[in-house]
């Protein structure tokens, strides 16, 4: 037991940036702690991808490799990680808290008896008895809880940003390959078809148009289009943005939410029109360059962390200023 | 098929969307504070939601499993308004700030307590702490299948098919009943509840049973507490808001346009 684990991750078939991430917060715990750092991929020919991790300095990189492990069937991920932390024993595990991360860590945790601590935004190693002390916010971002939890292997999961991206270090990892136990009993819950939709992806915006729970009806979201496209004219790529209100109503798809349990983003400019400022939302806004919103109401939260501030109807403004954008 | 027996785990906790201004942090006494009404947690009334669908469409009956500290009915009694069929309790004071595994170990001796059941339901995550765990793991120590961020939840031949976001879009998936399976929000809001409807209800009397570690066939060894090092307020992020405003919501418009202007 002296390895700190973690979980490569993949984007389009390449490295996921967030990887770049877990690298480094894997190697300075496994510094810390006198500990080695390894990483595990999985799937089917992932040598690209494995090779793709292997001058960061790491220890070893596991490829676990399986024809049952091809795209993400949390089953089999799960049983096949399961199967090399018994092998290997890793005394920390971590993985990202990615859309794999969140669906594998819980059930892997609970396999190997271990505590799980998800959405962790700091790590760091309690010298006097090697366990993590895990910082994860709570109540939606209004606190932060530090927490210990016994017994290993210490299992956690870590929020994007929480740590700088690891740069190459030029020393080569070990490769290991390994075929865990597969077969297709394990795999209980089968994909009868994966559905590619037009998917918004928010981060690679620079301005976004953010409507809220205040927003009346479905088609006033044409007002913030008419918006987008003035803006975009002149302010590079505009992307419509929304609030989990929005989403419970239906009237935009999931991948517009922004917050904690949609996207969190960074533009250099978010305009919030209706939206109150409920924690969720903010933790998922707030490190924007610039904030601008509209609201009714001058006592609502948004405008707490707001740079520039209208208190009026959305109505009222947006189509005219539309036209003065157009000018 | 039989009519389903659905499970809906659904947990009680302060408002989170209680303005931040609302929320304070007892660094002594390492708790957070919210002055805020108690709500059911948001992705578990999504779940509620689904199940009611489903009991809509092939009929069944709808079990409301709620887990916590001081529960109150009456905040409960919302999802029996809405079309749950009963409730039950878990309430012991051992099941005071347990840790995700061990919430997941009373939910799945409570479900064995129940033993007719075809499909559990519940929030994606808690809006508490946010950790969605609880249901996977409630599907391992069941040794049942798991499916998680369901957008549509649907019950066919004995098999539950699902709709889940994923990153590119959604993916139907399908697994062979009982299973678990977590709610996001796509699903849609829990349907509105007449006030006189629920006032009718809170007069009415009910009995909802309370199950403490006695009831249930658990080994009280296996529970563990949160070990809460620290708790501490999160970083400051306001802002200096300067507010335009002009004579007319034209004018203010126009000067709204002025800052666009600076941004680019």
């Amino acid at each position: 037991m002296s390895e700190v684990l973690l979980l490569v991750e993949a984007k389009d078939g390449v490295l996921d940036n967030k990887t770049l991430e877990l690298m480094r917060g894997g190697s300075d715990l496994a510094r810390e702690s006198g500990l080695d750092a390894s990483a595990v991929v999985v799937g089917h020919e992932t040598s690209a991808l494995a090779e793709s991790v292997d001058s960061y300095g790491l220890k070893k990189i596991y490829r676990l490799e399986h024809p049952l492990l091809e795209g993400f069937k949390p089953d089999a991920w799960v049983s096949a990680l399961e199967w090399l932390c018994k092998q290997v024993s890793p005394k920390i595990i971590i993985l990202s808290h990615s859309f794999v991360g969140k669906e594998v860590a819980p059930r892997l945790a609970c396999r190997l008896n271990g505590e799980l601590t998800a959405d962790c935004i700091d790590l760091r190693i309690d010298p006097s008895d090697g366990l993590l002390i895990r910082s994860k916010p709570i109540y939606g971002g209004n606190a932060i809880a530090v927490l210990k939890c016994e017994g290993f292997p210490q299992i956690v999961t870590v929020r994007k940003n929480a740590f700088e991206p690891m740069e190459p270090v030029g020393e080569k990892s070990e490769v290991v390959e390994m075929a865990p136990g597969l077969d297709e009993s394990m795999l209980r819950v089968r994909s009868l078809k994966t559905v590619r939709e037009d998917v918004a992806e928010l981060d690679k915006a620079s301005v976004i148009i953010a409507g809220g729970r205040g927003i009346a009806e479905k088609e006033d979201f044409e007002m913030l289009k008419a918006l987008a496209g003035a803006m975009s004219k002149t302010h590079g790529k505009v992307m419509i943005g929304c609030s989990r209100p929005v989403v419970d109503k239906c009237w935009m798809s999931s991948d517009h939410q922004v917050g904690l349990t949609g996207s969190m983003i960074a533009p250099d400019a978010y305009i919030a029109i209706g939206i109150s400022g409920a924690i969720q939302h903010l933790v998922g806004m707030i490190r924007s360059k610039k904030i601008i919103s509209i609201n009714t109401d001058p006592g609502c939260n948004i405008f707490k962390v707001s740079d520039y501030g209208v208190v009026g109807d959305y109505k009222e403004i947006l189509p005219t200023l539309v036209k003065k954008l157009e000018e | 098929m039989k009519e389903p027996r659905i499970i809906v785990c659904a947990k009680q906790i302060p408002d989170p969307e209680a303005p931040f201004s609302n929320v304070t942090v007892d660094v002594e006494k390492k708790e957070v504070v919210v002055d805020a009404p108690d709500v059911i947690s948001p992705y578990d009334e999504n779940a509620l939601e689904a199940a009611i669908r489903i009991k809509e469409e092939m009929g069944g009956k709808i079990t409301v499993l709620s887990m916590g500290r001081k529960v109150s009915d009456t905040v409960l009694r919302k999802t029996i308004a809405a079309g749950a069929d009963s409730l039950i309790l878990l309430e012991d004071p051992l099941f005071e700030r347990l840790q995700s595994r061990s919430v997941a170990y009373v939910l799945s001796c409570a479900v064995r307590k129940i033993g007719d059941y075809d499909l559990i339901l519940t929030g994606r995550q808690a809006g508490d702490w946010d950790s969605g765990q609880a249901g996977l793991i409630l599907g391992e120590l069941l040794g049942i299948p798991s499916i998680s961020l369901a957008r549509s939840v649907k019950v066919e031949d004995g098999r539950v098919v699902v709709e889940k976001t994923v990153p590119v879009g959604y993916e139907v998936v399908e697994a062979t009943l009982p299973a678990v399976v977590t709610v996001s929000n796509e699903v849609g809001e829990l349907r509105y509840v007449a006030r006189t409807k629920m006032l009718a209800l809170l007069r009415r009397p009910m009995v909802i049973p309370k199950w403490g570690t006695k009831d249930l066939a658990l080994d009280a060894e296996k529970l563990k507490k949160v070990h809460l090092v620290e708790l501490s307020p999160p970083a400051d992020m306001r802002r200096e808001c300067v507010f335009i405003e002009g004579a007319t919501p034209e004018d203010t418009a126009g000067k709204l346009a002025s800052v666009f202007k600076e941004l680019r």
